[in-house]
């Protein structure tokens, strides 16, 4: 992806296509995490996720409780890493 | 030194820290005001952001409503933390692109119309006004505690400081008077939560001891916990009591109200680069956590706490007699917090006794009866106390309590102070100077920002006086708000190519809808007696209103959409526009206009 910059104007706007559909892909796994550890583990799911206890309680109770808010946290730095090294791939961050 | 010194002193000393601050470091930056976060590093700037996010609700109400509900209340802990995944995903990044100072400004350019933008500042002003009262609550709780006054009387001086405050403005834009404001918070918060871990479970950190083995009895915690409210005919902590439709509504609408509401979005617009948004949204989120994973263990061991003081010898002995209650140093709290009228007790039966149950349950009704009980005696517990009574309540040292009273005010009044600053601007800046009359002065632009600014907190006492719910349920009402008007109008900005027509019909309805279904169930603009339906018997199926937001928000996208399918797409420069927000290249400074 190094030679992007030299691409004639048609290459640079398949670029810019592709720069934007792998951030729309990264964004919709990022958000099926986040509301599978909110919605699903914490909510919908504790039901089935009841036989793993977690101290006096279950594990649907410590994703409502804490495990979401940590699983938020990885998310965002992981998306604001993964996203940085798009921008230089892509050639399209600020100098 | 009595404790009413001592709570003096600490609130003085942290108010002369966060003045002194704003002026030594308003000297360099005056010119640079709006952007207070350039050349601040993303940790420091995250801390700032935490701090002027996390008010009264945050700090004060959360852990109350999390203690007296348990486990279906965690919609808090999950709504107000994910938020900031949508932030930093959906928006930060391609607004700071986008490179102007206020939502109402990306609104009205990106959807080419004033009408669009007018649309989104009376959107703003309504969502701020109704967090404003959430946190009028919050102040009249702490200052009436603090000034061992009324909570009537303690949030009429709340007001006035909270005016002054806002007035001086200073404290809004100087990022260093919010990173000393954090630190006061969370050190407020976690130190009594430490102490109590420790009193408690003997474990040092109170998110990992909330999981860990109450000592007394050497059972888990949460089990115990959980037993001793099953006894007492309440609900077990740890259990799904309500309904699930509702906490899935409940936690979206909180998460997407996060990401709608303009004073924390508008610090995205500063930083000093596209990737910073991405990582400022991060750094935030680290410092809110700190406070949001301890929440859950303040709100479960002080409900611990509180039952095991009105049971002394267990939930199958006596009840705490009147008598000790009065001479017993370790109930001194109880005789403080009634002075503020948010806790009341009444022996009933007239047994010398008071029996603190769940006198609605069938079983415990037999076992009253069979005990010659007249009902639950401890008759009024307000939740939005419990954080401040906390320490109290577990008998920690005068410092700390006079420590959770600097916090508790510093979170109130920096986000109180934010948003009035936020509403201000938005009525002098983007309502009269941008659509009434542009010619007017800088000094009448002045004039009718401290005017806006009036009527507001007047608004927002006065409603405060009676407010439609618990602080941190008022502000969750302003979270449905924003998430049913402005989130989905900045998304749809973003990654659709949504027209202005479309744009505005979708705000629009969005907006009404979810107001008329908060009306109908918290009395026309809040005014009490004037509902038709309640939260308990809601209009639509389990639907609460502070859950309506979420719906509304789908309102708003459906509309605009079909809307816009039907209109005429938007014009080439614009379409442009879209595509050069996408890409970080070419940012450039923020600029205003």
């Amino acid at each position: 992806m190094a030679d992007q910059s030299t691409h004639h104007a048609h290459g640079a706007e398949e670029a810019g296509k592709a720069y934007w559909s792998a951030n729309l892909r990264l964004i919709f796994i990022s958000l099926i995490i986040w509301a599978l550890c909110s919605f699903g583990f914490g909510i919908l799911l504790r039901p089935m996720l009841s036989g793993i206890a977690v101290g006096g309680s279950d594990l649907g109770f410590w994703f409502a409780q804490q495990g979401s808010i940590i699983v938020f946290l990885a998310l965002i730095f992981f998306y604001a890493w993964r996203m940085n090294k798009l921008d230089r791939e892509y050639g399209v961050d600020e100098e | 030194m009595d404790q009413f010194t001592i709570n003096l002193l600490f609130v003085g000393a942290s108010f002369a820290l966060y003045i002194g601050i704003a002026i030594w470091a308003r000297a360099g930056s005056t010119s640079e005001f709006y952007a207070a976060g350039r050349g601040v590093h993303p940790v420091t700037n995250g801390m700032a952001t935490a701090a002027d996010w996390m008010s009264a609700a945050s700090f004060l109400s959360m852990a109350g409503l999390i203690a007296f509900t348990g486990y279906d209340n965690s919609a808090y802990l999950m709504g107000w933390t994910g938020g900031y995944v949508l932030l930093a995903l959906l928006l930060a990044p391609y607004l700071r692109k986008f490179g102007k100072f206020t939502v109402s400004e990306f609104i009205g350019d990106r959807f080419y119309s004033p009408t669009a933008r007018l649309v989104a500042v009376i959107c703003l002003i309504i969502a701020s006004t109704t967090y404003v009262i959430g946190q009028m609550t919050g102040v009249g709780v702490a200052f009436g505690r603090f000034l061992e006054v009324s909570s009537t009387t303690g949030l009429l001086i709340g007001a006035v400081i909270v005016f002054a405050y806002a007035v001086f403005g200073g404290m809004k834009g100087v990022t260093y008077t919010q990173v000393a404001q954090y630190i006061v918070l969370i050190l407020a918060y976690t130190i009594p939560a430490i102490f109590i871990s420790l009193q408690l479970t003997g474990n040092p950190i109170p998110g990992l001891g909330l999981f860990g083995t109450d000592q007394a009895s050497g059972e888990p915690l949460l089990a115990k916990l959980d037993q001793i409210v099953r006894e007492l005919g309440f609900g077990e902590y740890t259990a799904h009591n309500g309904d699930t439709l509702n906490m899935v509504l409940f936690t979206l609408s909180l998460m997407i109200g996060t990401a709608g509401l303009p004073h924390v979005i508008m610090r995205f617009f500063t930083v000093p680069k596209v990737a910073d948004a991405r990582w400022s949204a991060g750094w935030a989120l680290v410092f809110i956590a700190l406070l949001y994973l301890t929440a859950p263990a303040v709100g479960a061991m002080a409900r611990l706490n509180i039952t095991q003081q009105f049971w002394p010898e267990g939930t199958a002995g006596q009840a705490v007699s009147l008598e000790q209650i009065e001479s017993d140093p370790a109930y001194d709290w109880m005789a403080t917090w009634q002075q503020t009228g948010l806790l009341g007790w009444e022996d009933l039966n007239g047994d010398g006794r008071i029996q603190y149950y769940n006198d609605k349950n069938a079983a415990m009704q037999e076992k009253a009866t069979a005990e010659g009980w007249a009902g639950n005696e401890l008759t009024n517990f307000n939740n939005d106390i419990l954080v401040l009574a906390n320490p109290e309540i577990a008998n920690l040292p005068s410092w700390v309590i006079g420590l959770v009273a600097a916090g508790g005010l510093a979170a109130a009044l920096s986000t109180a102070a934010g948003l009035l600053l936020a509403i201000s601007s938005a009525v002098s800046h983007d309502l009269i100077k941008g659509q009434i009359n542009p010619a007017i002065s800088e000094k009448g632009e002045l004039l009718s920002a401290r005017i806006a600014m009036a009527v507001a907190i007047a608004v927002a006492t006065w409603l405060g006086l009676n407010p439609p719910g618990f602080a941190a349920q008022t502000v969750a009402l302003a979270f449905g708000l924003a998430a049913a008007s402005i989130f989905p109008a900045l998304m749809m900005g973003i990654f659709s190519k949504v027209n202005n027509k479309g744009a505005v019909a979708g705000m629009l309805s969005g907006l009404i809808v979810t107001l008329l279904y908060i009306f109908l169930h918290k009395g026309w603009f809040f005014i009490p007696d004037t509902n038709s339906f309640t939260d308990a018997d809601p209009l639509l199926g389990t639907i609460k209103s502070t859950s309506f937001g979420a719906v509304g928000a789908l309102v708003n996208f459906a509309v605009a959409f079909t809307v816009s399918a039907m209109t005429k797409p938007i014009p080439q420069e614009i379409s442009e526009l879209v595509e050069s927000v996408r890409v970080p290249r070419g940012a450039g400074a923020a600029q205003d206009h």
